[in-house]
């Protein structure tokens, strides 16, 4: 019981983090086509930007400029960089953010140095919240579980809600009919463009802190928020949302569930010994591999349900 | 008519070069091709340790240098891929250097040991000895030993005896997590064997291993490690998975002891910051502290000096025992020939800028020297990555104690 509800909060916790960096990358990627491989350099940028900030005038100025910064450069990048390259096709624009990618890493590296940066949890929060079972639960990280979920209702409201979601969801679908009718649709997609990036660098900024703020940060974090985005399906903010929690919680409980494939076939009265066929990969335990079943998952799904959990559309 | 001219053209142009060549081949540097990340995941740690071995070739070089030669260190990132360290190999043996270097990844030692072991058969005037400083899988000095192979980081074996006979007599209950590669395996089974040899009152209440490099959040580790009721955390994590593992630990605030190999190396004490005052140690080459414990003034100030420079800690004495030592074997084989080297560096003796003495033992190619166990605490000479704590040493152990056997058949060449 302590194990699973310890496990179960920091699933959560991680699933969240996980939803920020993810919903950002699944609006661009819906509404635009574009597989935006830099997507977790803004997550990182982000850290950084709040790094720096909070060294000059605090955290809590820096959990709004931070994102912001991050916005005016997502905005800069679609104006300037992917309206041109999108001309020559999706192959082509993969391509720049795979380069822009590599790109700002190196800047990254060259800024702030390859050492990760003393990028630490205010004081106000740094406190532990409550402790079950005697693991504290640290109230920052009840307050990264408050901020996505009010980014969640924030985006869920604004796209379901307001005339601009209303415009964004039809240029989803229909974009040139949607400039028929008058709509900058440019404009919209710089919108869309901006506001993942900005997303990304929220949760970086909370994410910094929580994990090590170092130039890696992103080419860990990038290949797992793929998976949920595609897993979650596109064009579906729900599913983005189950699929980041589910991911939480599984490479979670995985590291908790000493199991192995031989515990399962045991059930069944067949005992596994070192002369069983493939004994090796059998008596794999879950731990081991639990940060690869992500993977796994994606690849189950695609085959399965090509259009992900929630998807309304194909690829 | 226009061909005799190219061919006059052509010695011309090798006149010219030889004449060039000449004299600064005869002066030349003493090249040492260093492989290492210096790009991904584990860049840190390549480039941490190429600039503090900048720093102490500068020292070495303005003190003379060997046989009048400066030494000239040639970076490789090998991107923390086998085959990239290969490359880097191939480019260096063309360009005849003596010395190939590399730290991290005992899956990359193991394969450059197969591949100077081959390039160093079939091109016997052209052999090149590979300086290990830092990959330290057992395996590299027993059933893989080779004579071209110098390892100059106590083995996994002698660090996880170090561990564990610094374990307090009240621990009794210990966690290993390492992680799933030869390294970590290898930290795995020795850590075992010597609780099992020196400390039979242990019980091992947790074993994991953990995928290199991918686990992103090591809260639900420390939950299951709690759960175990350990009072120890015994690892050999290094990198990110160091840092991510024990920041989680201490934001959780678990009352756990932790016991590392790595959390001394660059990135460690930002990572552990002030919550960890006192709760985790690291067997260690060295720190900063030592020379002021012992009062060694002129250590103090060299160690100092590079502070000064560089916005990081110092950790590498190790280092420049590494090229004091290459020094004090050209210098006593009178050639730069790395056959010569090598049989100059066996059992040569040496003794550190700390004043402890250390030996390349013949046997095995690996050096036996002090090592030391430094706790993370605060009111410390010298502070850690500005953190206002860093390592005071908690136990020093002679290298006698850390002499241990080898199973090493070693194959010399002939001539």
């Amino acid at each position: 019981m302590e194990v699973f509800l310890v496990s179960l909060l920091n699933g959560l916790v991680y699933g969240m983090l996980l939803f920020m960096l993810a919903s950002g990358l699944t609006l661009i990627l819906s509404m635009m086509g574009v597989l935006n491989f830099a997507h977790a350099s803004a997550y990182m940028l982000g850290a950084y930007f709040a790094f720096t900030i909070s060294q000059h005038i605090g955290f809590w100025p820096a959990l709004i400029i931070a994102p912001l910064l991050c916005g005016l450069l997502g905005a800069m990048i679609e104006m300037y960089g992917l309206r041109r390259v999108h001309r020559n096709g999706h192959i082509a624009e993969l391509l720049f953010t795979f380069g822009l990618a590599l790109i700002i890493e190196k800047v990254v590296q060259m800024t702030w140095g390859l050492l990760p940066v003393p990028y630490r949890v205010p004081a106000g929060l740094d406190f532990p919240l409550f402790s079950i079972y005697g693991t504290q639960f640290p109230a920052y990280r009840a307050f990264m579980l408050l901020i996505s979920l009010l980014m969640f209702g924030a985006i869920w409201l604004g796209l379901t809600r307001t005339r601009i979601g209303l415009v964004i969801q039809a240029a989803l679908t229909h974009p040139d009919m949607v400039g028929a009718l008058g709509h900058n649709v440019p404009r919209v997609f710089t919108t869309v463009f901006a506001a993942g990036t900005a997303l990304a660098g929220l949760a970086g900024v909370i994410g910094g802190n929580y994990q090590v703020t170092e130039p890696a940060m992103a080419f860990t974090m990038g290949p797992i928020v793929f998976v949920v985005v595609v897993f979650g399906g596109l064009g579906s903010l729900t599913g983005c949302f189950i699929a980041s929690l589910m991911m939480g919680l599984i490479q979670t409980f995985a590291v908790v569930l000493d199991y192995s494939p031989a515990d399962l076939l045991r059930q069944f009265g067949i005992i596994v010994t070192s002369a069983t066929p493939f004994h090796e990969v059998l008596t794999v335990p879950l731990p081991r591999v639990g940060a690869l079943l992500p993977f796994l998952l994606l690849i189950l799904i695609l085959v399965f349900k090509p259009r992900g959990l929630m998807g309304t559309r194909d690829t | 008519m226009l061909q005799s001219l190219l061919s006059r053209l052509a010695i011309g142009a090798l006149a010219v070069a030889t004449c060039f060549a000449g004299p600064t081949f005869a002066q030349g540097t003493i090249k040492i091709a260093y492989t290492d990340p210096l790009s991904g995941p584990f860049a840190q740690v390549g480039d941490a340790n190429l600039k503090q071995m900048n720093y102490i070739l500068d020292y070495i070089n303005s003190h003379g240098g060997a046989l009048g030669k400066k030494f000239e260190l040639v970076p490789f990132d090998n991107k923390s891929q086998p085959s990239d360290a290969l490359i880097a190999l191939k480019s260096a043996t063309d360009q005849n250097m003596p010395f190939i270097m590399q730290c991290s990844g005992s899956n990359i030692a193991a394969a450059l040991i197969e591949a100077v072991n081959k390039h160093n058969a079939r091109n016997p005037d052209n052999r090149i000895i590979y300086i290990n400083c830092g990959a330290v899988a057992t395996e590299l000095t027993n059933e893989q030993c080779s004579f071209w192979h110098f390892r100059f980081d106590a083995n996994v074996a002698q660090k996880a005896e170090v561990m564990v006979r610094a374990l307090p007599k009240e621990v009794t209950k210990v966690y290993l997590l390492n992680q799933d590669y030869l390294f970590g395996q290898s930290v795995q089974r020795d850590v075992k064997a010597f609780i099992a040899k020196l400390r039979p009152d242990i019980q091992v209440v947790g074993d994991e291993l953990i995928p290199l490099g991918k686990v992103k959040d090591f809260a639900p580790y420390i939950t299951k490690i709690k759960a175990s009721g350990a009072q120890a955390l015994l690892t050999g994590n290094w990198g990110p998975d160091m840092n991510l593992l024990i920041k989680a630990g201490i934001d959780a605030g678990v009352d756990l002891r932790y016991y590392t190999m790595y959390a001394h190396l660059a990135g460690g004490a930002v990572a552990i910051g002030p919550g960890g005052d006192g709760k985790v140690r690291s067997v260690q080459a060295f720190n900063e502290n030592i020379a002021p414990e012992i009062g060694n003034a002129e250590a103090e100030a060299w160690t100092k000096d590079f502070r000064s420079k560089y916005p990081f800690d110092f950790y590498a004495a190790g280092f420049r025992t590494i090229f004091e030592f290459l020094a004090a074997a050209i210098n006593k084989a009178g050639s730069t020939d790395p056959t010569k080297i090598a049989l100059a560096m066996e059992d040569l003796k040496h003794k550190d800028f700390l004043g402890y003495e250390s030996k390349m033992r013949k046997d095995d190619h690996q050096i036996i020297g002090p090592y030391f166990v430094g706790v993370f605490k605060r009111g410390v000479k010298y502070d850690s990555e500005k953190t206002g704590l860093g390592w005071a040493t908690e136990a020093t152990i002679p290298a006698k104690d850390i002499e241990q056997p080898t199973t090493c058949k070693m194959q010399r060449p002939k001539a």
